[in-house]
């Protein structure tokens, strides 16, 4: 493994302060690390931000439910105020790799790792979130660029993520049996004036089905999604499945959530 | 270099080591403590598993640095005056192993989940038990060993 120079920061301005060209933000490590062993990634200095206090912890207030950016996997699935605003997201959080992983995992390193099949981002998708750094708030929609990238500038820190509450949520997933990771997952919300449909696993990046949402804006039940054609076009092919199985998982998943709501 | 000030299985340690050394490294090269397990490190298949403040976590997927100040626990540092822990024990009686290199981390990832639930099903065990990989018992007497310890304990 290459060497760097491990930091730890006591304060968001320390740890942006530190960053350059050639550093990374370690929270949980359960991506970088590895990429680091892979030799994946190399980092000159690698930045500690697990003794941020400010950076962790769980804030329901009225519509909304704010997730501190270090806060562990563990404590999403485990908490009562996730468990009773959102139970679609502590559920989602309890599925993410094994009890290790999600003793050290977080929120925030999973955003903004941007794994296409990564749970969280469907959840900021479906439930309208909003990225807080320590320099401006990002929409989800904004957020999530491409396959392993965000609108997230060097030396910019996820320190929160605000989701919307719903009406009704559900998360469905298949999961890769090794990894966890979603093969395909779907996560259907009716808010107030909107039905999000968020897709992860699917294609290279997360998104919201918007002929799905729009089916379900007018009507939802699983019968409207029946009528959605869901074109396996741009849609991941690799050995766990196919391009043709992946779209029919989105609708499949689709009306399961759609039930479960 | 960076100096690791933790509590090892009950004992306060200081090291100097290079930044990027791992947890597991840390334990089984710099403080002899080989029951700690590498086995795929890749953080698969949980051989390497430890307590970190109470928490089980992969020790080949966190820096020593990164546990700094922490209270680590060990396979080593479950006996008590050289007796076994109620999870050896029944992991012993029940042959919940054969060749034994994934039982360092199956026992401590296994006492992990009875501090989360005292009382688990065998769905539950083997939900929990899923970062944790034995390629010998087909997990049949892995689960009836969790299962024992938990009415004892």
């Amino acid at each position: 493994m290459k060497t760097f120079n491990y930091h730890s920061a006591k304060d968001v301005k320390e740890a942006s302060k530190l960053s350059s060209s050639s550093s990374a933000f370690l929270a949980g490590g359960m991506t970088t690390i590895p990429s680091i062993k892979l030799g994946l990634a190399s980092y000159r200095d690698i930045i500690d931000i697990k003794g941020i206090k400010s950076l962790s912890g769980i804030k329901v207030s009225g519509k909304s439910i704010k997730i501190g950016a270090t806060t562990k996997h563990v404590e999403v699935a485990n908490s009562k105020d996730v468990k009773k605003a959102i139970p679609s997201l502590a559920v989602l959080a309890e599925g993410i790799g094994d009890p290790q992983v999600r003793n050290r995992g977080t929120i925030g390193g999973s955003i903004a790792n941007n794994d296409p099949s990564a749970d969280y981002p469907s959840a900021c998708i479906a439930l309208n979130a909003v990225i807080h750094t320590n320099s401006r708030k990002i929409e989800a929609e904004k957020f999530f660029k491409g396959m392993f990238e965000t609108s997230l500038k060097s030396g910019e820190i996820i320190e929160a993520i605000e989701f919307s509450i719903p009406e009704k949520s559900n998360y469905q997933k298949y999961p890769n049996p090794a990894s966890r990771y979603a093969v395909v997952g779907v996560y259907v919300a009716k808010h107030k004036s909107e039905v999000n449909v968020a897709v992860t696993g699917a294609k290279s990046c997360v998104y919201n089905d918007k002929d799905l949402a729009k089916a379900l804006s007018s009507n939802f039940s699983s019968s409207a999604v029946d009528a959605v054609r869901i074109s396996s076009s741009g849609m991941n092919s690799d050995i766990h499945a196919s391009g043709e199985y992946r779209a029919n998982m989105v609708k499949v998943f689709a009306k399961k959530a759609v039930e479960a709501c | 270099m960076k100096k690791i000030s933790a509590e090892v299985n009950g004992k306060k340690i200081t090291k100097e080591v290079p930044d990027h050394t791992l947890l597991s490294v840390f334990l089984r090269d710099i403080l002899n403590l080989t029951g700690t397990h590498v086995g795929c490190d890749t953080s698969q298949c949980g051989a390497c598993v430890v307590h970190v403040d109470g928490k089980s976590i992969k020790s080949c997927t966190a820096f020593a640095a990164d546990v700094n100040g922490s209270r680590i626990t060990t396979i080593e540092g479950i006996t008590k005056n050289g007796k076994m822990h109620p999870m050896q024990e029944a992991f012993k009686k029940l042959h919940g192993l054969q060749c034994g290199f994934c039982t360092p981390g199956m026992v401590m990832s296994a006492i992990d989940l009875l501090q989360n639930n005292k009382k688990p099903s065998d769905v539950e065990i083997r939900e929990w038990l899923e970062g944790n990989i034995c390629r010998c018992t087909g997990y049949q007497n892995i689960v009836a060993a969790v299962k024992e310890a938990a009415s004892k304990m």
